[in-house]
């Protein structure tokens, strides 16, 4: 009995810590969403669509050109970013005074467009950067290098975007803008260019995130909707457009899937996460961090 | 250095301001005085670009405000202190201040600003910290005339800095106002608050439904019959 409790302890705690390893990317997820939330008013229903485009761009990349990975994670970054700037240019900026839900449909047509464009130009059979990354070995705890790394990274991105956006004019004015859009001009902004540049750096922050998830999964045209739909209870969770409350709530969710997956299998782990995110929406409809008003 | 030619201005089809010619020479204060709906916020915003006139021109400074893009404006030299404030409420004073010099022109001078607003309001270097929808009216006051100040402007319009204010702090703001044109600055203000704005102005116009129905210096229209009884109760 005693040593099935220490197995127990450490895979609990393996368990743990591969939540908080996974609660990292996903807050980077979240944190892009957010951010064109925030700013532009507008929910991109294809963001993770943008990730997958990433992944191909680096399986391209290291696969075809040969490029060794650290190379082509910036350019990747670069093209997601540009893709974000172009998204908003050809399709929310000619829809930014139509209704919300046209704005949906806009950016979900997106996502049909970009998960079809991949099926025809890629193909739909899975495809890897064919590089394996050792494993961490803790005493009986198993970590992968690949989730550390990415640990690591989006939190390093996550410190870049707060950086930006506190010590910045540009970055202040973002913060600025969700607050109140009407007297921007009075302060010398040009929303137009803000709605840009956000764009922008959502779209890198997808970039960002492709680099990172395609470390440890496969790419193909579908693979959008394993952390696409994820993304967007964090930030309901959290509160549409709160950084901070997104920040916490994909790490609840992330230990959620994690030890979920612990007790059972790990689509269990996705099941509880789900009906945790139902019952929620009862108690805190406006999400964890909701201000009073 | 601000001139107004036959204004007309309206929100959709609703028109709000009729033919209004308005001037304001460098190193003045005026006012525009009346009643609430008369079209004097719609006035500062049009100066400012928030709205675009129907018809006429603006000019400050000889430079056509009508047909400068919005955002530019401030870069003619005009910060515009709106209605009811309109801090950003979450941001902390310091960064509602760094607003007002977002403009690259301004960016530069920033510390030097800073500065210079830190010391004509040393609360608000107290408060520079401090959520900007947490502070007192009169506070926030003093931070929107800061943010407009940050840009360094030549002209300044201010709309109804004394709206919603406890009797002793608008005694503070219209202090504040000399203090500010003392220093150079021109002014144009808006106000319902008709004795007072008086004894700051040099000039008043005052508009009733969107019309210029008199103009004058400040002690001529202190002493005009139809100011007395409409608006100075007396």
């Amino acid at each position: 009995m005693q040593s099935f409790l220490d197995i127990f302890d450490i895979y609990f705690l393996e368990a743990v810590i591969n939540g908080i390893l996974l609660g990292g990317v996903l807050a980077l997820l979240a944190l892009g969403l957010n951010l064109i939330f925030g700013v532009i008013d507008v929910t991109w229903i294809c963001y993770a669509e943008l990730v997958m485009i990433g992944m191909y761009g680096m399986y391209y990349l290291v696969q075809y050109f040969g490029l060794p990975y650290w190379a082509a994670a910036p350019l990747v970054i670069l093209l997601v970013a540009l893709l974000g700037a172009a998204l908003h240019f050809l399709v929310i900026a000619p829809l930014l005074t139509a209704p919300p839900i046209n704005q949906l449909l806009a950016t979900g047509g997106v996502l049909f467009i970009l998960q079809s464009f991949a099926t025809v130009a890629f193909g739909i059979d899975f495809k890897n950067l064919g590089i394996r990354l050792p494993v961490l070995s803790l005493g009986d705890m198993n970590f992968s290098y690949a989730r550390l790394l990415s640990f690591a990274a989006a939190l390093l991105g996550m410190i870049g975007v707060y950086l930006f956006l506190t010590r910045t004019f540009t970055g202040t004015a973002i913060r600025a803008i969700a607050q109140d859009r009407q007297i921007m001009p009075l302060m010398g902004v040009d929303p137009k260019r803000l709605y840009l540049i956000t764009s922008a750096i959502g779209g890198g922050l997808a970039g960002l995130a492709a680099c990172l998830l395609v470390l440890q999964y496969d790419v193909h045209p579908f693979v959008g909707l394993s952390f696409g739909p994820i993304t967007f209870l964090i930030c309901v969770l959290g509160g549409l457009g709160n950084f901070i409350g997104g920040f916490i709530a994909a790490f609840v969710f992330a230990e959620i899937i994690s030890l979920g997956g612990l007790f059972s299998d790990l689509e269990w782990g996705y099941v509880l996460a789900f009906g945790f995110f139902i019952v929620m929406m009862f108690i805190r409809p406006a999400g964890l961090l909701a201000r009073r008003s | 250095m601000l001139e107004l030619r036959s204004i007309d201005a309206g929100y959709g089809s609703f028109q709000a301001l009729f033919d209004v010619s308005l001037d304001v020479r460098a190193g003045e204060a005026v006012g525009v005085i009346g009643p609430n709906g008369a079209g004097k916020t719609t006035l500062m915003r049009v100066i400012s670009g928030l709205i675009r006139p129907i018809r006429g021109t603006i000019a400050m400074q000889g430079t056509d405000v009508v047909a400068t893009p919005a955002h530019r404006i401030v870069s003619l030299g005009i910060a515009h202190v709106p209605e009811n404030r309109r801090l950003f409420p979450r941001l902390t004073v310091a960064d509602n201040l760094k607003m007002g010099a977002f403009m690259p022109g301004a960016r530069a001078r920033y510390a030097e600003r800073l500065d210079f607003v830190f010391e004509l309001f040393p609360r608000m270097k107290e408060r520079r910290h401090q959520m900007a929808g947490t502070m007192s009216g009169g506070e926030q006051q003093m931070c929107a005339i800061g943010r407009a100040l940050m840009s360094n402007p030549k002209l300044l319009l201010l709309d109804e800095p004394s709206a919603g204010l406890a009797p002793v702090v608008v005694q503070q703001v219209f202090e504040l106002v000399k203090r500010i044109r003392s220093s150079g600055l021109t002014v144009l203000i808006v106000e319902q608050n008709v004795q007072q704005v008086l004894r700051v102005v040099d000039r008043a116009y005052l508009l009733e439904a969107g019309t210029i129905r008199a103009a004058g210096t400040s002690t001529e229209l202190a002493a005009s019959d139809t100011i007395k009884q409409a608006y100075l109760g007396v």
